[in-house]
């Protein structure tokens, strides 16, 4: 190792945030070693300190937290421990950021091209003519069209993907030799997320630009990165070349990350047993249809002549990227939302164009859970208090009788009983929504929207509620209307899928046939941009078998 | 890139063992420690507060001395042992007013308070669980009230009401009511549109009772907090009009009319004007510093 370039070399960095008087360690001597040219993606979930690693390299750390030990050296520059100030002349010329939420990130009142320049001006990069001309280079350099009219326009004229684009074009402004990106595709649609991706490898093959890649998803990191470094409660638990390490993992936390990944992972595809297919049918939608008003008489049409049926005990998943109008469907099915046109038929009765209390009645039927664990629950109500609530609105029972339902519901979600009577805010966002799935279950509906249920979780937590999801269904017959962007989940949990585009099913049909052969081309590319799915050739050929089964 | 705070760290810590509760352990100490750290400005603000009541429910514990009549030879002394804030041009016991005045201005706020936070808050609440017409119609109402000058709606509702600490206090009330109904609106509104709500609404529960149980008890906290920093602006208000006469009459022991007495000796006998202000000061800034510990309290 002694010809290694080495672009970035942290040792034993140990990090500590302080918290009123306590001081919680989150970086525990972490080590890493980053060479010119090549991505290392730092994986591991929430609170594992991925993100401080990355803050702490750059110097940007919150105001309470400061690094307690170890050093980093971007090149053969000690910059441990430097000032602000001295920081400022390696940000953006020498490590170049691409942050997280690409809505968020830019400023909404400046123009896109002066948001690029900033970096050149704050670094005094030659003249303003010149700077101008740069402008228009990087921004058709990362792939934005018509680059001297978009410098022009201001944020909010531009789609995720072009901002995000944006921001990669002011991080690169200054040719630095390490660009870091925190989680800087995980706001993006799947095909989205893809073509950055690939933008990103292009540069780094071009430039010979080093990527610090801070990600909570595996599949991207394994198929992006060359070398991997897993990261748990501040700790390196494993780090290695990309295939050998998912070839033949050595750290039980690795491997049970890898078992979890929904790309990655075995998975058993379920299918609609013959006695269901035959039953009437839970929920039935015929020709959905509708449409928002956009100014001036015109209308956005969200949902597009939408039918599917769901039979009994088993999974249905609308699959599509944001702005699709899977969510606006679920809002119909849970009669938020009237159609224009179409019918909504739960078991039977049809639920459009009901009065406020016939459609009251109709939701002991159908439940939801929300996207969201942490806006869901009432902050101020105990966990006792939140599952009984449905009891409590159709007045089953007394109260004595709710409270043991509740306790029961409790422990079907493999809660332990301790958390009767806590809030939402003492529990993690998995335990939250555990809490919404009893709550969605305690009036033994028919049928549950999950709205992107399990989106906003660690893999882990998430691979653990897929599989509650499936014990509940298998045990209670109950049928999920399943919403997700997340192909991988669906392919998890579902029966039965539709796949929506503009408002449109494209196709629809069981798990098997739309994952193995997509009739539609729009399905096609869906699959394809799916992380994780890419052959890891490089190093060892048949990796992509093994990595199967870890 | 959040900073990360002790409940993302501790999730993440807790995440791992889904089954066991054991490891709620070290959230719930955080909890208590929280509750256990009183900031000292906070509490010295209670202190405050606590002095005030006190002094306006049993205001001849502490000041024996009677706050109305006088001694002609003891006239404008300046504080001391025997007289703490001093005397005034009839010999009167300043600190003995001052005690004594506690009650006007605090029953006087409180009533100010009470119309402001009953009526706007109603106002309020309503405006925002309910569209379309009279949600409208309030607002536009209480955008009324918000064009007219504070002090000249306060002027007017006392000319038709009468002079009187209590209808000072009311008029001081009134003025208030929009800042009130304005606040409960927007938080009902912001509520309103949680997925909590819509949850509830999801679950079966009708309009009335979503609206008790889950909008009111996350919308209201703000509210409260307004209310004590109204608590603060109401005495400063009620010391005004009693400055301005229109309080309550001489001799009464009235923050504000004290001040207003005093000001033709304020060249040759400072205290008659400066002990009252600095305890009519030390009382509304109190009075924020409760409030806005309140409001940091609901952020956590």
């Amino acid at each position: 190792m002694t010809a290694y370039d080495s672009v970035l070399t942290v040792r034993d960095l140990s990090v500590a945030y302080t918290v009123g008087r306590n001081s919680l360690e989150v970086l525990r001597g972490v080590d890493l070693e980053l060479g010119r040219g090549e991505v290392l993606a730092v994986v591991g979930e929430s609170g594992s300190g991925k993100t401080t690693t990355a803050q702490a390299v750059t110097g940007l750390l919150a105001a309470n937290g400061r690094v307690t030990g170890g050093t980093v050296h971007l090149g053969d520059t000690d910059i441990t421990g430097w000032s602000d100030r001295r920081m400022r002349a390696v940000r953006g010329a020498r490590i170049g950021w691409i942050p997280q939420d690409p809505v968020t990130s830019l400023n909404p009142v400046k123009r896109i091209g002066d948001t690029v320049a900033e970096a050149l001006l704050i670094h005094r990069w030659k003249d303003a003519a010149a700077r101008s001309r740069r402008v228009i280079d990087l921004l058709e350099r990362v792939g934005i069209p018509e680059p001297a009219r978009r410098a022009r326009q201001f944020p909010h004229e531009l789609s995720g993907g072009m901002r995000q684009r944006v921001l990669i074009a002011a991080a690169i402004a200054l040719e630095p030799e390490l660009l870091i990106a925190d989680e800087a595709t995980s706001a993006l649609d799947v095909t989205v997320q893809r073509t950055i991706l690939d933008l990103i490898d292009d540069l780094r093959r071009e430039n010979g630009t080093s990527v610090l890649m801070i990600t909570h998803d595996l599949a991207v990191a394994a198929d992006r990165a060359d070398r991997l470094l897993v990261l748990k409660d501040g700790r390196v638990r494993e780090a290695g070349a990309t295939d050998a390490l998912l070839a033949a993992p050595s750290d039980d936390y690795t491997r049970r990350l890898l078992a979890d990944a929904p790309s990655l992972g075995d998975v058993t595809v379920r299918t609609v047993p013959d006695a269901a297919r035959t039953a009437p049918p839970v929920l039935e939608i015929a020709g959905l249809v509708k449409e928002f008003p956009v100014g001036r008489g015109e209308v956005f049409r969200a949902v597009d002549d939408v039918s599917l049926r769901i039979a009994p005990g088993t999974t249905h998943a609308i699959v599509g990227e944001s702005g699709s109008g899977k969510t606006t469907t679920a809002r119909i099915v849970l009669g938020f939302t009237a159609p224009d046109a179409g019918t909504v038929r739960l078991s039977g009765t049809d639920i459009t164009g009901l009065g406020r209390e016939e459609m009251r009645v109709q939701r002991r039927r159908v439940q939801m859970v929300y996207q969201n664990p942490f806006a869901s629950l009432d902050p101020r109500q105990t966990v006792e208090q939140i599952v009984a609530e449905p009891l409590r609105n159709f007045r089953l029972g007394a109260a004595p009788a709710r409270r043991a339902r509740a306790a029961e519901l409790v422990e079907q979600v493999a809660l332990p009983s301790s958390v009767l009577g806590r809030r939402p805010s003492e529990l993690s966002g998995g335990q939250r929504q555990r809490v919404a799935i009893a709550r969605a279950l305690v009036l033994d509906p028919e049928l549950v929207v999950l709205d992107e249920a399990v989106s906003a979780l660690d893999v882990t937590v998430q691979a653990q509620l897929l599989e509650l999801l499936q014990r509940l269904q298998d045990e209670r017959g109950v049928s999920y209307l399943f919403i997700s962007h997340d192909l991988a989940v669906v392919r998890r949990i579902s029966h039965e899928v539709s796949v929506m585009r503009r408002g449109r099913i494209v196709e629809q049909g069981p798990v098997s046939d739309v994952f193995d052969s997509p009739a539609d081309a729009y399905t096609r590319s869906l699959l394809d941009a799916i992380p994780g799915r890419r052959p890891h050739g490089r190093a060892t050929p048949t990796a992509p078998a093994e990595r199967t089964t870890p | 890139m959040s900073a990360p705070t002790e409940q993302s760290i501790v999730a993440g810590g807790t995440e791992a063992s889904p089954s066991g509760g054991a490891r709620f352990a070290p959230r719930a100490r955080t909890r208590a420690e929280r509750r256990r750290r009183v900031r000292p400005t906070v509490l010295l603000s209670w202190i405050v507060i606590a002095v005030a009541v006190a002094w306006a429910i049993a205001p001849g514990v502490f000041a024996p001395a009677d706050p109305v009549a006088g001694n002609a030879a003891d006239a404008l002394q300046a504080p001391g042992a025997a007289h703490w804030f001093g005397t005034d041009a009839t010999g009167r016991d300043m600190y003995s007013r001052v005690v004594h005045g506690a009650i006007h201005s605090l029953s006087g706020a409180l009533i100010a308070v009470s119309v402001g936070l009953v009526v706007g808050t109603v106002l309020g609440v309503v405006a925002g669980a309910v569209d379309g017409v009279v949600s409208e119609a309030i607002m536009r109402l209480v955008d009324v009230l918000l064009a007219i000058p504070q002090l000249l709606l306060m002027l007017s509702i006392i000319i038709i009401l009468g002079f009187g600490t209590a209808q000072a206090a009311v008029a001081v009330g009134i003025t208030s009511i929009a800042a009130f109904a304005r606040l409960a609106r927007s938080e009902v509104v912001r509520v309103r549109r949680s997925d909590y709500v819509e949850a509830a609404y999801a679950s079966g529960g009708r309009r009335v009772a979503v609206l008790v149980r889950h909008v009111l008890p996350n919308s209201l906290t703000a509210v409260v907090a307004l209310a004590a920093l109204q608590f603060g602006t109401a005495i400063l208000l009620i010391s005004t009009l009693g400055f301005l006469g229109y309080g309550a009459p001489p001799p009464t022991p009235e923050w504000g009319l004290m001040i207003a007495e005093g000001r033709n000796y304020v060249a040759t006998s400072w205290w008659l004007t400066t002990l009252p202000g600095l305890v009519v000061v030390a009382v509304v800034i109190s009075a924020n510093r409760i409030s806005s510990a309140l409001n940091d309290r609901d952020r956590r």
